[in-house]
């Protein structure tokens, strides 16, 4: 085939995508709400999952705490979005009296960057351990977050402790608040569809920013700390700068996951970010294949998807069958993430979509 | 001084306690390398499991002694755990044994929630009530006169459960260390972990030490996770998450591989862990209460690892690891 | 008398009870092959990593081009200019051949994330730069072939000659080659003594650990013996082969080759 027909052909595949993308909440609005709300939460996953490869996946830093920097995002969104701290600090709501009401494109940002300082600052401590303690210590900041998220009402109400932040604004941009169907050109788009956009469409930045990163000086100094630390240092690899660097831009992508899983909840509390959450992302970028784009995202939509569809199956089936529920929808969940886990590592270790040369 | 005396008895409960779990950690890391980290889980599937059988024994039984229910649960719960741990090994962890480093860790985390989902299953999602086995008041050591005028008197005690746990932790520990340095299975483990292949060479089935060294872990583990449910009265599935986090913490404090500093660890942290709890809000000035007591740990975790990553007696593991 | 290259210094280093290397002092002269080398666990291994800054000295003083130098991160020893191979071949094995050569010039280029995220003229510009050097090096060494394949996958003899195009990429001017024909048949030695002397024509200078002694002594301008630590012998490879001291470490193995 000529290079022309082939551009053609590439061109025609991408269009397709880009229509298949834009109806899919169309499409699953059809079977039911839940579905589409399904799907941004599978998108909000997979940002968390291309977020956690960075770490582990390019620089192979085993994070089990990642999940605290969705937490520091949604957090900082939370408080910017709500009346939390206006109506819980007086300096606060003097300078700002009918509330902070920040723009959105400032919002995600800062909670890009203030994921990524917490991702530098729990780096840090952790560059000289070996793989496994490593894995153990992030562990340990993880809950650490989690546990000043619970404890950080007293004596100064900063997090409103196990009550986590409410009445979280939706997102509103260019005047159109995401909140209720909206009259777009004439169509009725409800605020899950608009939802679905955003997200998607920063999932499909961070996806550009990855692949940029992973075939760049700097993706080919990951991999090498990955491959053999000792070596790269000795070809002139900064590797401390490099881990931090790589806890940073993991830390920031999962910041602007929980910036939107903020907006969209309405509601953030330390339930949401716990050890079990960190374990979730680490499990769809194993089963995907760990530094594979392709596979992570794979990973990461059958993790989010499946549970949910066999909680749709298998409540009626135990009804049916047995008259109760004896295994719910979570356990089963749970019970997924943990075989999946140990199946992968004794079955297919490197992911079901590996990068193959 | 009132205070720092009864935390002092807590901590060295507290310290037992993670004393026995992290043995279990230790031994395993010395001879494979490896964070065993559904250890935690064996504890609370000891607790679990005490708790079916006891319930169950005073069902068919109601008059018996406290103390023979104690027994039942002990010796139901260790032969389960035993059971549990032998299979963890040769199904999640032996296949991975040349696989590089974090798969094995990958592997333990998945059977770590396994266990806990099968714990869920079988024995729901609550909180269940630990059945009372021994007598609960607690035994006087010492009395301050009151500081105040109308003030009331402070006492140092120990229940019994407690004095339990302190004496039976110490028999185990006694037990293990005995085993371990006078016996040819203690030999072999050693031998085995200090470098496998040649001790392979001198006959020693490295399977065999290995599934001893989980087996022997799981059954103390067991024991603990027993008294941990009757000292507090309750069993869940969770609880044995947090727990095995702290005692790998204290593995890693008195030097991973070494069973003296297991022990030496366990305690100290129970220690360190109850005085902290007990004057954490004098020390930050009312910012942090005694709920953050768990950030000991952790806190301990990362300055070990920072500043003394092989412990306090030093680490102890294999050339294989 | 010229200012060498490089040169080390009354190094010491003990491990526990053991002393590995006891004040052993080495020097390249610009253009210059100098050869370590010594029976097993002589200290030789040592030596280069206390050199290239992975062991800490207990003693030692270090000069690289006419400045003292404290080998305290392998980093910067290696943006320094003195680049190595490694005993045990440390490839980057999930990498091909051309990048791994790419990573040997990362103290050579700039580019960040922000260059590798908005993908700017100079970034692209260095790209290229960087794959047509990986190309040119491979070529050098002889396996231009295979650029695309897995570090991995590739031969005994390929992989070391991967290592060495990987040091060279830094555009080292000391070259340090721990045991590069270690595993080699003989075709593959003459051919790697071939690239050594092309390396040094070229003005690379090389400091070289190898237990061939026939491949030591035809090239090498200068030869350092250990033994346990400790130099017994230092000349040309005539004057080595004839100390007493080194006949005696060797056991009359020098006559073997």
């Amino acid at each position: 085939m000529s290079k022309l027909a082939q551009r053609h052909q590439q061109v025609i595949g991408f269009l397709l995508l880009a229509v298949a993308l834009a109806a899919l909440p169309w499409v699953a609005g059809l079977i039911g709400n839940s579905w589409v709300r399904i799907l941004n939460i599978a998108l909000l996953y997979v940002m968390l999952a291309l977020g956690l490869n960075i770490v582990v996946g390019f620089a192979g830093l085993l994070d089990l705490g990642y999940i605290a920097f969705y937490a520091v995002g949604a957090y900082v969104y939370g408080l910017l979005a709500s009346p939390h701290l206006t109506d819980n600090f007086e300096t606060i709501a003097t300078l700002f009296p009918d509330g902070l009401h920040l723009s959105i494109w400032l919002m995600i940002p800062l909670g890009a960057l203030i994921a990524a300082l917490f991702g530098v600052l729990l780096g840090a401590p952790t560059l000289r351990l070996r793989g496994d303690y490593l894995a153990i210590v992030t562990l340990g900041f993880g809950e650490i977050i989690r546990l000043f998220l619970n404890n950080l009402n007293a004596p100064v109400n900063i997090t409103n402790g196990p009550q986590g932040i409410n009445m979280i604004e939706p997102v509103q941009i260019a005047g159109v608040r995401f909140s209720r169907t909206v009259d777009l050109f004439g169509v009725e788009v409800p605020a899950l569809h608009l939802y679905y956009y955003l997200f998607l469409a920063l999932t499909l930045f961070i996806i550009v920013v990855c692949m940029r990163l992973q075939n760049s000086r700097i993706g080919r100094a990951w991999t090498a700390i990955r491959d053999d630390e000792i070596a790269a240092k000795s070809m002139g690899i900064n590797t401390r700068n490099m881990k931090l660097l790589a806890f940073a831009l993991g830390a920031s992508f999962g910041g602007v996951a929980g910036a939107m899983f903020s907006a969209f909840q309405g509601f953030v509390s330390p339930e949401s970010f716990g050890l079990m959450e960190s374990i979730i992302v680490l499990c769809m970028v194993v089963l995907g294949g760990m530094g594979h784009i392709p596979g992570v995202i794979l990973g990461a939509l059958l993790l989010a998807g499946f549970p949910e569809m066999l909680r749709q199956v298998v409540t009626p089936v135990q009804e049916f069958l047995f008259g109760s529920v004896l295994v719910d929808a979570e356990i089963l969940r749970s019970l997924i993430y943990g075989l999946t886990m140990v199946l992968v590592m004794l079955y297919r270790p490197a992911g079901l979509w590996p990068k193959h040369k | 001084m009132d205070i720092f005396a009864q935390q002092l008895i807590n901590g060295l409960v507290l310290g037992s306690i993670y004393a026995l779990v992290a043995l279990g950690y230790t031994m395993v890391y010395g001879v494979l390398g490896l964070i065993n980290f559904a250890h935690g889980e064996v504890v609370m599937i000891g607790a679990m499991v005490a708790f079916s059988a006891i319930t169950l024994f005073i069902g068919l039984f109601p008059e018996t002694p406290g103390w023979i229910l104690f027994l039942v649960g002990v010796l139901c719960a260790v032969p389960v755990c035993m059971l549990v741990s032998f299979s963890i090994e040769r199904l999640a962890y032996r296949p991975l044994r040349n696989a590089p480093r974090l798969a094995p860790l990958i592997s333990a985390i998945g059977v770590s929630i396994i266990l806990q989902t099968l714990a869920m299953i079988i024995w729901g999602r609550n909180y269940l009530i630990f059945p009372a086995t021994l007598p609960t008041d607690p035994i006087v050591l010492h009395t301050f006169a009151p500081v105040l005028e109308n003030d009331y008197e402070r006492i140092v005690s120990i229940t019994p459960v407690q004095l339990l746990i302190v004496v039976v932790s110490a028999v185990l520990m006694f037990g293990l260390t005995y085993t371990v340095n006078k016996t040819r299975l203690g030999k072999a483990m050693r031998a085995t972990s200090e470098n496998p292949q040649l001790a392979g060479l001198m006959g020693i089935n490295a399977n065999s030490v290995i599934a001893a060294t989980f087996v022997i872990g799981a059954a103390l583990a067991g024991v603990a996770g027993v008294m941990v449910a009757a000292n507090y009265s309750v069993a869940h599935f969770y609880m044995g998450f947090l727990p095995g986090l702290k005692a790998f913490t204290a593995a890693v404090l008195g030097g991973i591989g070494n069973i003296y500093g297991a022990m030496l660890g366990g305690l100290l942290l129970g220690i360190v862990e109850s005085l902290g709890a007990g004057y954490l809000g004098q020390l930050t000035g009312g910012f942090l209460g005694s709920h953050y007591q768990d950030i000991f740990a952790f806190a301990v975790l990362i300055l070990v690892l920072t500043l003394r990553p092989s412990g306090l007696l030093g680490e102890r593991v294999s050339d294989r690891a | 008398m010229n200012i060498p290259l490089f040169s080390a210094t009354h190094l010491k280093k003990s491990f526990g009870g053991i002393t590995a290397v006891d004040d052993v002092s080495l020097s390249v002269q610009p253009g210059q092959v100098v050869g370590l080398i010594g029976p097993n666990g002589a200290g030789k291994t040592t030596c280069f990593n206390l050199i290239t800054g992975l062991y800490a000295p207990d003693e030692g003083q270090f000069e690289f081009k006419g400045k003292t130098y404290k080998p305290a991160s392998p980093h910067r020893v290696a943006q320094m200019g003195l680049a190595r191979t490694f005993q045990n071949i440390r490839l980057f094995k999930s990498m091909t051949a051309l990048e791994n050569v790419a990573v040997g010039m990362h103290g050579k280029t700039r580019q960040g994330v922000l260059g590798a995220v908005l993908r700017t003229p100079a970034q692209r510009r260095e790209e290229k730069r960087v794959h047509q050097q990986a190309l040119k090096w491979l070529d050098y060494v002889g396996i231009g072939a295979y650029s695309n394949h897995l570090a991995g996958q590739l031969s005994y003899g390929d992989q070391r000659r991967l290592e060495i195009a990987r040091a060279l990429a830094s555009e080292p001017a000391l070259l340090a080659l721990d045991e590069p024909a270690a595993g080699m048949n003989a075709t593959e030695k003459l051919k790697l003594r071939e690239l050594l002397l092309r390396i040094r024509q070229d003005g690379t200078s090389i400091l070289l650990i190898e237990h061939d002694v026939k491949l030591v002594m035809g090239i090498c301008d200068e030869v350092i013996v250990l033994d346990y630590g400790k130099v017994i012998a230092q000349g040309t490879s005539t004057q080595v082969q004839q100390s007493p001291a080194v006949i005696e470490a060797y056991l009359g193995g020098l006559h073997h080759g």
